[in-house]
């Protein structure tokens, strides 16, 4: 449970091999000053893992065999029955489906609208326009209670309840203001001049748009688009408010009620469910982590 | 040239898709939420004007009192937690682990991402499962102490939920934190190294001065996320025992769709918009007049 990179550093193997009483008695002197830090490492990364661990080791293990010893040990069988109880029995499957049928139209309406609106903004020039990004602005600070009562209503009578989209329009409008705002603040990092040699070789701004603003844009829509993909899947207010039937309850309102009906009595599917949701979020983290731990930091800063 | 980047048509074919959506479905419903908070009733039944009875009715209601109570003891608490937090391992990759702290930073912001409904059924059962009552009291019997029923008690539950809270958020306070101490020009850390600042003083005197700015900016974030805490208070224990650890965003939800009391709904929303609004003009304020002196 050490993270020690600088010590696997293969030079300082070689060094180990050419022994000198002088430079390991150095090294040794090092090291003890290391080792109150070493502790704090080692213990903040035990507190991190070792809940996530406990969780995904339990998920494998039979419910008597959890009882019986609760605390970190490897499951005796690595069985997979929580898993497909979890996904057969309760809604679950159904509930991933939702959120992604969710999630993955509404990240795309918000990173294209935000990116128009922010060209339209920033690259394109006209009186007012300084005034409308603050009105834009303006609805970051405003939280998702503010708009919920109206919202019911008007989906109610529209008779869209029946459905996802109160669940994707809502996601869109929550997440256009900051995406928005970054974007624009993307665009003027770009050096006017390019948008404008694209005008002098004929190019309208909005073919300039699609064919320049759009491609220069794609590092900052993936980091958006990455931010707003983990706010609207973490999501629980707006759909438990807008979620009428079972069948149409995203993962985060399904895990709640599946909370509900095993209670403190039956973990293992419990875990199985959570669990899903802890690897998957992990394997994008691996990949994607660079990226995401910037928009993150991005979207917090504001102004 | 500007006369073509202020090509009319684009600017509407570009901006309109966003500032209609913004408008009809933020700004409108704002507004009509605002209006809302001066009638009693809902759809169904009506709607009956009754002027600022749901205010006067507000801080008269023992029920919506106790849940602004949750919600400002939780933000304020989570809020010196984050940020104590969050600039101790700031402060450990900048200046301890220096080049070495790209894996610690990763690992330790990875729950920053996970569900919080997924954290808050993780920490019921670690608080919870078994005979022994979770991993946390095999911790406590090893010790010699007692297994604690968590969940059962108020100050239990609170304790969990600002525990998952930390234990989520940590390592994004980390991060924002972490950018803003790279930011410190070196020379400064050198001279004032020179003139003998060391360690704790060096910290004191020099890095939270400098860093003044981006604690400010995280204390305003964290603020106004934490007063609008819902997920993890509602999938820890239901807002329970009873509803002793319920937020003012609970009371709201449950006041307007499950009691159908829309205009009262809407007064609470509109009691915690301005109690974000407060909070981060009071942070503001106090930063400049610390700038002025």
């Amino acid at each position: 449970m050490t993270v020690q990179p600088q010590v696997e550093n293969p030079s300082v193997t070689v060094l180990e091999r050419s022994e000198q009483p002088l430079r390991n008695r150095r090294r040794a002197r090092r090291a003890l000053k290391r080792l109150p830090v070493w502790t704090i490492v080692t213990i903040v990364v035990v507190v991190v893992l070792y809940p996530q661990v406990w969780m995904i080791l339990g998920s494998f293990k039979t419910q008597s065999e959890f009882l019986s010893n609760p605390a970190l040990s490897l499951p005796e069988n690595w069985i997979f029955d929580n898993y497909t109880t979890a996904l057969n029995n309760g809604n679950v499957s159904r509930n991933y489906l939702n959120s992604i049928l969710v999630t993955l139209p509404s990240v795309a309406l918000i990173v294209l609208i935000g990116v128009a609106a922010g060209y339209a903004l920033e690259v394109l020039v006209w009186r007012g326009r300084k005034g409308t990004l603050l009105y834009i602005l303006a609805g970051i600070m405003v939280p998702g209670q503010m708009i919920l009562v109206p919202l019911f209503t008007v989906y109610f009578r529209a008779g869209l309840t029946d459905s996802l989209w109160p669940l994707i329009i809502t996601y869109t409008v929550m997440g256009l203001p900051l995406t928005t705002f970054l974007m624009a603040a993307y665009f003027r990092s770009i050096p006017r001049e390019i948008f404008e040699a694209a005008t002098v070789d004929g190019s309208s701004p909005l073919r300039s748009f699609f064919v320049i603003g759009l491609p220069m844009m794609r590092n900052s829509i993936l980091t958006i688009g990455l931010v707003q993909f983990f706010s609207v899947w973490n999501d629980l207010l707006i759909a438990l408010t807008f979620t009428t039937r079972p069948d149409l309850a995203t993962i985060q309102v399904g895990l709640l009620s599946l909370s509900d009906q095993y209670g403190s009595t039956q973990y293992g599917p419990l875990f199985a469910a959570v669990s899903i949701n802890i690897v998957v979020l992990l394997i994008v983290f691996v990949f994607l982590n660079k990226k995401i731990m910037a928009g993150m930091a991005a979207g917090s800063v504001k102004g | 040239m500007n006369s073509v980047f202020g090509d009319r048509k684009t600017i509407i074919i570009l901006l309109a898709p966003a500032l209609l959506l913004y408008t009809l479905l933020k700004i409108g419903p704002v507004a009509w939420s605002l209006g809302l908070s001066f009638f009693e009733g809902n759809t169904l039944r009506g709607f009956e004007f009754v002027g600022v009875d749901n205010f006067t009715k507000f801080f008269t209601d023992d029920a919506a009192l106790q849940s602004l109570g949750v919600s400002v003891f939780f933000a304020i608490v989570a809020t010196a937690g984050q940020i104590l937090l969050g600039y101790l391992l700031a402060l450990l990759y900048v200046f301890v682990l220096r080049k070495g702290s790209s894996l610690l930073r990763t690992i330790v912001f990875f729950p920053a991402i996970l569900p919080t409904v997924a954290v808050a059924l993780l920490f019921r059962s670690f608080v919870a499962v078994g005979d022994n009552q979770g991993p946390v009291n095999d911790l406590i019997n090893l010790f010699g102490g007692e297994s604690v029923e968590f969940l059962a008690t108020t100050s239990g539950t609170m304790a969990t939920a600002l525990a998952m809270t930390l234990w989520g958020s940590m390592g994004f306070y980390a991060i924002l934190l972490y950018a803003g101490l790279l930011d410190i020009p070196d020379e400064i850390l050198e001279s004032a190294k020179l003139d003998g600042a060391n360690g704790l003083k060096l910290v004191r005197h020099i890095v939270v001065p400098l860093s003044l700015p981006i604690l400010l900016s995280s204390i305003i974030f964290s603020l106004n996320a934490t007063l609008k805490v819902f997920d993890s208070l509602l999938a820890l224990n239901n807002g329970g025992p009873g509803t002793s650890t319920a937020p003012l965003t609970l009371y709201m939800y449950r006041t307007a769709f499950e009691y159908a009391e829309y205009g009262y709904g809407s007064t609470i929303a509109l009691v915690l918009t301005l109690l974000c609004l407060v909070f981060t003009l009071a942070i503001f304020r106090s930063s400049q007049r610390k700038a002025e002196d």
